[in-house]
Protein backbone atom coordinates (compact mmCIF):
# COMPACT_ATOMS: atom_id res chain seq x y z
CA UNK A 1 0.00 0.00 0.00
CA UNK A 2 1.70 3.40 -1.04
CA UNK A 3 1.18 6.84 1.03
CA UNK A 4 -1.94 7.82 -0.92
CA UNK A 5 -3.71 4.61 -0.40
CA UNK A 6 -2.91 4.32 3.49
CA UNK A 7 -4.52 7.60 3.37
CA UNK A 8 -7.41 6.62 1.93
CA UNK A 9 -7.83 4.01 3.97
CA UNK A 10 -7.15 5.34 7.11
CA UNK A 11 -9.78 8.38 6.33
CA UNK A 12 -12.28 5.18 5.24
CA UNK A 13 -11.85 3.59 8.39
CA UNK A 14 -11.99 6.96 10.86
CA UNK A 15 -14.99 7.84 9.03
CA UNK A 16 -16.85 4.61 9.16
CA UNK A 17 -16.37 4.70 13.24
CA UNK A 18 -17.44 8.07 13.42
CA UNK A 19 -20.64 7.27 11.50
CA UNK A 20 -21.21 3.97 13.74
CA UNK A 21 -20.16 5.97 17.04
CA UNK A 22 -20.50 9.67 16.77
CA UNK A 23 -17.65 12.17 17.45
CA UNK A 24 -16.94 10.48 20.82
CA UNK A 25 -14.57 7.61 19.44
CA UNK A 26 -12.80 5.57 21.99
CA UNK A 27 -9.02 6.10 21.73
CA UNK A 28 -8.82 2.25 21.34
CA UNK A 29 -10.41 2.21 18.10
CA UNK A 30 -8.27 5.13 16.51
CA UNK A 31 -5.15 3.17 18.09
CA UNK A 32 -6.80 0.13 16.08
CA UNK A 33 -6.96 1.75 12.79
CA UNK A 34 -3.67 2.99 13.03
CA UNK A 35 -2.27 -0.35 13.64
CA UNK A 36 -3.94 -2.09 10.93
CA UNK A 37 -2.92 0.66 8.52
CA UNK A 38 0.11 0.48 9.55
CA UNK A 39 0.36 -3.87 9.20
CA UNK A 40 -0.78 -2.66 5.16
CA UNK A 41 2.46 -1.11 4.82
CA UNK A 42 4.68 -3.90 3.71
CA UNK A 43 7.57 -4.22 1.09
CA UNK A 44 9.45 -1.14 0.04
CA UNK A 45 8.93 1.92 1.62
CA UNK A 46 9.31 5.05 -0.21
CA UNK A 47 10.23 8.05 1.94
CA UNK A 48 7.24 9.60 1.97
CA UNK A 49 5.77 6.25 2.73
CA UNK A 50 8.42 6.25 5.31
CA UNK A 51 7.12 9.76 6.65
CA UNK A 52 3.42 9.03 6.82
CA UNK A 53 4.59 5.72 9.10
CA UNK A 54 6.77 7.58 11.49
CA UNK A 55 3.89 10.14 11.52
CA UNK A 56 1.17 7.33 11.95
CA UNK A 57 3.60 5.62 15.08
CA UNK A 58 3.81 9.19 16.44
CA UNK A 59 0.04 9.69 16.45
CA UNK A 60 0.03 5.94 18.23
CA UNK A 61 2.37 7.43 20.90
CA UNK A 62 0.74 10.44 21.84
CA UNK A 63 -2.61 8.23 22.04
CA UNK A 64 -0.94 5.89 24.46
CA UNK A 65 0.35 8.54 26.33
CA UNK A 66 -2.84 10.77 26.72
CA UNK A 67 -4.61 7.42 27.88
CA UNK A 68 -2.43 6.97 30.52
CA UNK A 69 -2.45 10.23 31.59
CA UNK A 70 -6.21 10.32 31.13
CA UNK A 71 -5.92 7.10 33.47
CA UNK A 72 -3.81 9.22 36.28
CA UNK A 73 -6.32 11.53 36.71
CA UNK A 74 -8.36 9.13 38.12
CA UNK A 75 -12.02 9.73 36.80
CA UNK A 76 -13.64 7.04 38.31
CA UNK A 77 -12.38 9.08 41.43
CA UNK A 78 -13.95 12.05 40.73
CA UNK A 79 -17.11 10.38 39.16
CA UNK A 80 -18.01 8.06 42.31
CA UNK A 81 -16.30 9.88 45.25
CA UNK A 82 -15.72 13.85 44.80
CA UNK A 83 -18.35 14.99 42.53
CA UNK A 84 -21.21 13.24 45.17
CA UNK A 85 -19.25 14.45 48.10
CA UNK A 86 -19.33 18.33 46.73
CA UNK A 87 -23.36 18.46 46.11
CA UNK A 88 -24.06 16.94 48.94
CA UNK A 89 -22.07 19.23 50.68
CA UNK A 90 -23.88 22.18 48.35
CA UNK A 91 -27.24 20.58 49.52
CA UNK A 92 -26.29 20.78 53.12
CA UNK A 93 -25.31 24.72 52.40
CA UNK A 94 -28.73 25.12 51.84
CA UNK A 95 -31.17 23.08 54.45
CA UNK A 96 -28.70 24.82 56.89
CA UNK A 97 -29.52 28.37 55.53
CA UNK A 98 -32.43 27.76 55.21
CA UNK A 99 -33.52 26.39 59.17
CA UNK A 100 -31.21 29.35 60.46
CA UNK A 101 -33.39 31.67 58.04
CA UNK A 102 -36.63 30.33 59.59
CA UNK A 103 -35.41 30.19 63.17
CA UNK A 104 -34.71 33.79 62.87
CA UNK A 105 -38.04 34.68 61.42
CA UNK A 106 -39.71 32.71 64.08
CA UNK A 107 -37.96 34.87 66.70
CA UNK A 108 -38.81 37.68 65.26
CA UNK A 109 -42.23 37.13 64.48
CA UNK A 110 -42.34 36.43 68.41
CA UNK A 111 -40.46 40.15 69.07
CA UNK A 112 -43.26 41.78 67.06
CA UNK A 113 -45.95 39.91 68.88
CA UNK A 114 -44.79 41.63 71.88
CA UNK A 115 -45.51 45.28 70.39
CA UNK A 116 -48.60 46.09 71.58
CA UNK A 117 -47.93 45.71 74.29
CA UNK A 118 -45.19 48.43 74.26
CA UNK A 119 -45.61 52.01 74.19
CA UNK A 120 -45.45 53.87 70.58
CA UNK A 121 -41.69 55.06 70.67
CA UNK A 122 -40.40 51.40 71.80
CA UNK A 123 -42.60 49.83 69.69
CA UNK A 124 -42.25 52.17 66.47
CA UNK A 125 -38.19 50.89 67.09
CA UNK A 126 -38.56 47.64 67.28
CA UNK A 127 -40.43 47.62 64.22
CA UNK A 128 -37.63 49.61 62.36
CA UNK A 129 -35.16 47.06 63.92
CA UNK A 130 -37.02 43.56 62.67
CA UNK A 131 -37.88 45.15 59.12
CA UNK A 132 -34.44 45.08 59.06
CA UNK A 133 -34.07 41.72 59.93
CA UNK A 134 -36.35 41.02 56.99
CA UNK A 135 -34.40 42.51 54.63
CA UNK A 136 -31.28 40.87 55.86
CA UNK A 137 -32.57 37.22 55.68
CA UNK A 138 -32.74 37.92 52.24
CA UNK A 139 -29.76 35.95 51.97
CA UNK A 140 -31.25 32.26 52.13
CA UNK A 141 -33.10 33.12 48.61
CA UNK A 142 -29.52 34.51 46.79
CA UNK A 143 -27.82 31.42 48.59
CA UNK A 144 -29.86 29.45 47.33
CA UNK A 145 -29.79 30.16 43.71
CA UNK A 146 -26.16 30.48 43.69
CA UNK A 147 -25.57 27.42 45.36
CA UNK A 148 -28.05 25.84 42.30
CA UNK A 149 -25.97 27.53 39.61
CA UNK A 150 -22.63 25.70 41.32
CA UNK A 151 -24.69 22.07 41.45
CA UNK A 152 -25.91 22.63 37.72
CA UNK A 153 -22.38 23.04 36.80
CA UNK A 154 -21.05 20.25 39.18
CA UNK A 155 -23.43 18.14 36.57
CA UNK A 156 -21.73 19.07 33.73
CA UNK A 157 -18.48 18.02 34.97
CA UNK A 158 -19.93 14.97 36.17
CA UNK A 159 -21.26 14.47 32.37
CA UNK A 160 -17.83 14.88 30.73
CA UNK A 161 -16.03 12.69 33.03
CA UNK A 162 -18.86 10.02 32.58
CA UNK A 163 -17.66 10.09 29.28
CA UNK A 164 -14.33 9.84 30.16
CA UNK A 165 -15.03 6.88 32.54
CA UNK A 166 -16.99 5.59 29.71
CA UNK A 167 -13.81 5.56 26.97
CA UNK A 168 -11.14 4.82 29.27
CA UNK A 169 -13.05 2.25 31.74
CA UNK A 170 -10.35 -0.27 31.03
CA UNK A 171 -7.39 1.89 31.08
CA UNK A 172 -8.30 2.98 34.42
CA UNK A 173 -9.17 -0.61 35.54
CA UNK A 174 -5.80 -1.62 34.21
CA UNK A 175 -3.89 1.82 36.31
CA UNK A 176 -5.49 0.54 39.44
CA UNK A 177 -4.14 -2.57 39.32
CA UNK A 178 -1.07 -1.51 38.62
CA UNK A 179 -0.38 1.67 41.24
CA UNK A 180 0.34 0.61 44.83
CA UNK A 181 -2.61 1.45 46.37
CA UNK A 182 -2.40 4.22 49.04
CA UNK A 183 -3.27 3.59 52.60
CA UNK A 184 -6.53 4.27 53.33
CA UNK A 185 -7.93 6.33 56.17
CA UNK A 186 -9.04 3.41 58.35
CA UNK A 187 -5.57 2.07 57.58
CA UNK A 188 -3.31 5.33 58.12
CA UNK A 189 -2.33 6.90 61.10
CA UNK A 190 -3.89 9.75 60.95
CA UNK A 191 -2.44 13.08 61.67
CA UNK A 192 -3.83 16.78 62.79
CA UNK A 193 -4.91 17.50 59.09
CA UNK A 194 -7.00 14.06 58.97
CA UNK A 195 -8.96 15.14 61.68
CA UNK A 196 -10.64 17.98 59.99
CA UNK A 197 -13.32 16.83 58.24
CA UNK A 198 -15.32 20.06 58.83
CA UNK A 199 -19.43 19.68 59.66
CA UNK A 200 -20.45 16.57 59.40
CA UNK A 201 -24.24 15.55 57.42
CA UNK A 202 -26.87 15.50 60.23
CA UNK A 203 -27.34 11.75 59.44
CA UNK A 204 -23.76 10.92 60.03
CA UNK A 205 -22.86 13.45 62.87
CA UNK A 206 -22.71 12.09 66.32
CA UNK A 207 -25.02 14.09 68.67
CA UNK A 208 -23.90 15.49 72.03
CA UNK A 209 -25.53 12.59 74.13
CA UNK A 210 -23.56 9.89 71.82
CA UNK A 211 -20.26 12.68 72.42
CA UNK A 212 -20.86 12.22 76.16
CA UNK A 213 -21.54 8.84 76.10
CA UNK A 214 -18.39 8.34 73.48
CA UNK A 215 -15.93 10.71 76.74
CA UNK A 216 -17.53 8.60 79.63
CA UNK A 217 -16.76 5.39 78.46
CA UNK A 218 -13.04 7.09 77.45
CA UNK A 219 -12.83 7.82 81.12
CA UNK B 1 -56.33 58.52 45.77
CA UNK B 2 -55.72 56.80 48.37
CA UNK B 3 -54.13 53.10 48.97
CA UNK B 4 -56.72 50.84 50.37
CA UNK B 5 -54.21 48.80 52.28
CA UNK B 6 -57.41 45.96 52.67
CA UNK B 7 -56.37 45.32 49.06
CA UNK B 8 -55.92 41.92 48.86
CA UNK B 9 -52.11 40.69 47.61
CA UNK B 10 -50.82 37.95 46.41
CA UNK B 11 -47.02 37.04 46.58
CA UNK B 12 -45.58 34.30 44.51
CA UNK B 13 -42.48 32.90 44.95
CA UNK B 14 -40.54 28.92 45.15
CA UNK B 15 -38.58 29.93 48.26
CA UNK B 16 -41.28 29.57 51.23
CA UNK B 17 -38.84 31.62 53.33
CA UNK B 18 -38.93 34.20 51.24
CA UNK B 19 -43.03 34.09 51.18
CA UNK B 20 -42.31 34.58 54.83
CA UNK B 21 -40.31 37.69 54.41
CA UNK B 22 -42.56 39.25 51.72
CA UNK B 23 -45.56 38.84 53.63
CA UNK B 24 -44.20 40.10 56.92
CA UNK B 25 -42.93 43.14 55.37
CA UNK B 26 -45.78 43.73 53.27
CA UNK B 27 -47.69 43.30 57.29
CA UNK B 28 -45.17 46.18 58.62
CA UNK B 29 -46.53 48.44 55.40
CA UNK B 30 -49.75 47.89 56.83
CA UNK B 31 -50.78 45.16 54.24
CA UNK B 32 -52.60 42.09 56.09
CA UNK B 33 -55.40 40.78 53.21
CA UNK B 34 -51.99 38.94 51.64
CA UNK B 35 -52.20 35.25 49.76
CA UNK B 36 -49.07 33.33 48.77
CA UNK B 37 -48.53 30.70 45.71
CA UNK B 38 -45.45 28.73 45.17
CA UNK B 39 -45.28 29.03 41.54
CA UNK B 40 -46.80 30.72 38.30
CA UNK B 41 -49.41 27.67 37.51
CA UNK B 42 -51.14 28.12 41.00
CA UNK B 43 -50.56 31.83 41.14
CA UNK B 44 -52.48 31.76 37.57
CA UNK B 45 -55.24 29.70 39.13
CA UNK B 46 -55.61 32.02 42.13
CA UNK B 47 -56.05 34.56 40.25
CA UNK B 48 -59.11 33.76 38.10
CA UNK B 49 -60.27 32.26 41.06
CA UNK B 50 -62.52 34.80 41.08
CA UNK B 51 -61.12 36.72 43.63
CA UNK B 52 -60.17 40.03 42.92
CA UNK B 53 -56.44 41.12 43.66
CA UNK B 54 -54.84 44.38 43.61
CA UNK B 55 -51.60 43.45 43.19
CA UNK B 56 -49.24 40.71 42.18
CA UNK B 57 -45.40 40.51 43.51
CA UNK B 58 -43.98 37.27 41.93
CA UNK B 59 -40.55 35.62 42.00
CA UNK B 60 -39.17 34.88 38.30
CA UNK B 61 -37.03 32.03 38.94
CA UNK B 62 -39.57 29.08 39.06
CA UNK B 63 -40.91 26.09 37.82
CA UNK B 64 -43.17 24.82 36.24
CA UNK B 65 -44.42 28.09 35.52
CA UNK B 66 -41.78 31.23 35.46
CA UNK B 67 -42.91 34.42 36.58
CA UNK B 68 -42.69 36.11 33.24
CA UNK B 69 -44.92 33.64 31.55
CA UNK B 70 -47.15 34.14 34.32
CA UNK B 71 -46.92 37.77 33.77
CA UNK B 72 -47.81 37.00 29.94
CA UNK B 73 -50.50 35.04 30.96
CA UNK B 74 -51.75 38.01 32.91
CA UNK B 75 -51.53 40.49 30.49
CA UNK B 76 -53.68 38.05 27.86
CA UNK B 77 -56.19 37.75 29.92
CA UNK B 78 -58.84 40.37 29.41
CA UNK B 79 -59.95 40.53 33.35
CA UNK B 80 -56.71 40.58 34.70
CA UNK B 81 -54.31 42.58 31.80
CA UNK B 82 -54.72 45.53 34.20
CA UNK B 83 -53.41 43.87 37.02
CA UNK B 84 -50.86 45.76 38.71
CA UNK B 85 -47.47 43.10 38.57
CA UNK B 86 -44.25 43.96 40.17
CA UNK B 87 -41.67 41.52 39.62
CA UNK B 88 -39.09 40.70 42.95
CA UNK B 89 -36.31 38.77 41.54
CA UNK B 90 -32.11 38.07 41.30
CA UNK B 91 -32.32 38.10 37.77
CA UNK B 92 -30.73 41.65 37.45
CA UNK B 93 -29.66 41.30 33.74
CA UNK B 94 -30.45 44.31 30.98
CA UNK B 95 -32.20 41.67 29.11
CA UNK B 96 -34.12 40.33 31.85
CA UNK B 97 -35.29 43.94 32.83
CA UNK B 98 -35.72 44.75 28.85
CA UNK B 99 -38.23 41.17 28.64
CA UNK B 100 -40.51 42.18 31.88
CA UNK B 101 -40.54 45.67 30.35
CA UNK B 102 -42.04 44.01 26.88
CA UNK B 103 -44.36 41.69 28.61
CA UNK B 104 -46.08 44.72 30.39
CA UNK B 105 -44.77 44.62 33.98
CA UNK B 106 -45.45 47.26 36.21
CA UNK B 107 -42.16 47.69 38.42
CA UNK B 108 -38.96 45.33 38.92
CA UNK B 109 -37.36 44.80 42.00
CA UNK B 110 -33.86 43.25 42.25
CA UNK B 111 -33.17 40.59 45.37
CA UNK B 112 -31.75 41.59 47.32
CA UNK B 113 -33.97 44.03 48.55
CA UNK B 114 -34.72 46.56 51.68
CA UNK B 115 -38.32 47.57 52.68
CA UNK B 116 -37.91 51.17 51.42
CA UNK B 117 -37.29 49.49 47.99
CA UNK B 118 -40.10 47.92 48.55
CA UNK B 119 -42.84 50.35 49.51
CA UNK B 120 -40.88 52.95 46.74
CA UNK B 121 -41.48 50.33 43.94
CA UNK B 122 -45.76 49.82 45.43
CA UNK B 123 -46.13 53.47 45.79
CA UNK B 124 -45.05 53.52 42.04
CA UNK B 125 -47.11 51.57 40.97
CA UNK B 126 -50.54 51.55 43.46
CA UNK B 127 -49.88 55.43 44.43
CA UNK B 128 -48.41 56.98 47.93
CA UNK B 129 -49.27 55.51 51.04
Amino acid sequence: MNQDDAEIALQTRLDLIRAARGNSVPLDDVAEVVRAILDTMSGEISSNELRVYNELEALAVIIRKTKQEIADIRPDEIKDDFLPTAADELDAIVQSTETAANTILDAVEAIEAVIPNCDAATGEAITNATMQIYEGCNFQDLTGQRISKVVNTLKLIETRVNGLVSAFGAEIEEVLRNTPEVATESAAIPDDADLLNGPQHPEAASSQDEIDRLLASLG
Amino acid sequence: MAVDKNMRILIVDDYKTMLRIIRNLLKQLGFNNIDEAIDGSSALAMLRSGNTYGLVISDWNMEPMTGLQLLREVRADAHLKALPFIMVTAESKTENVIAAKEAGVSNYIVKPFNAETLKTKMSSVLGDF
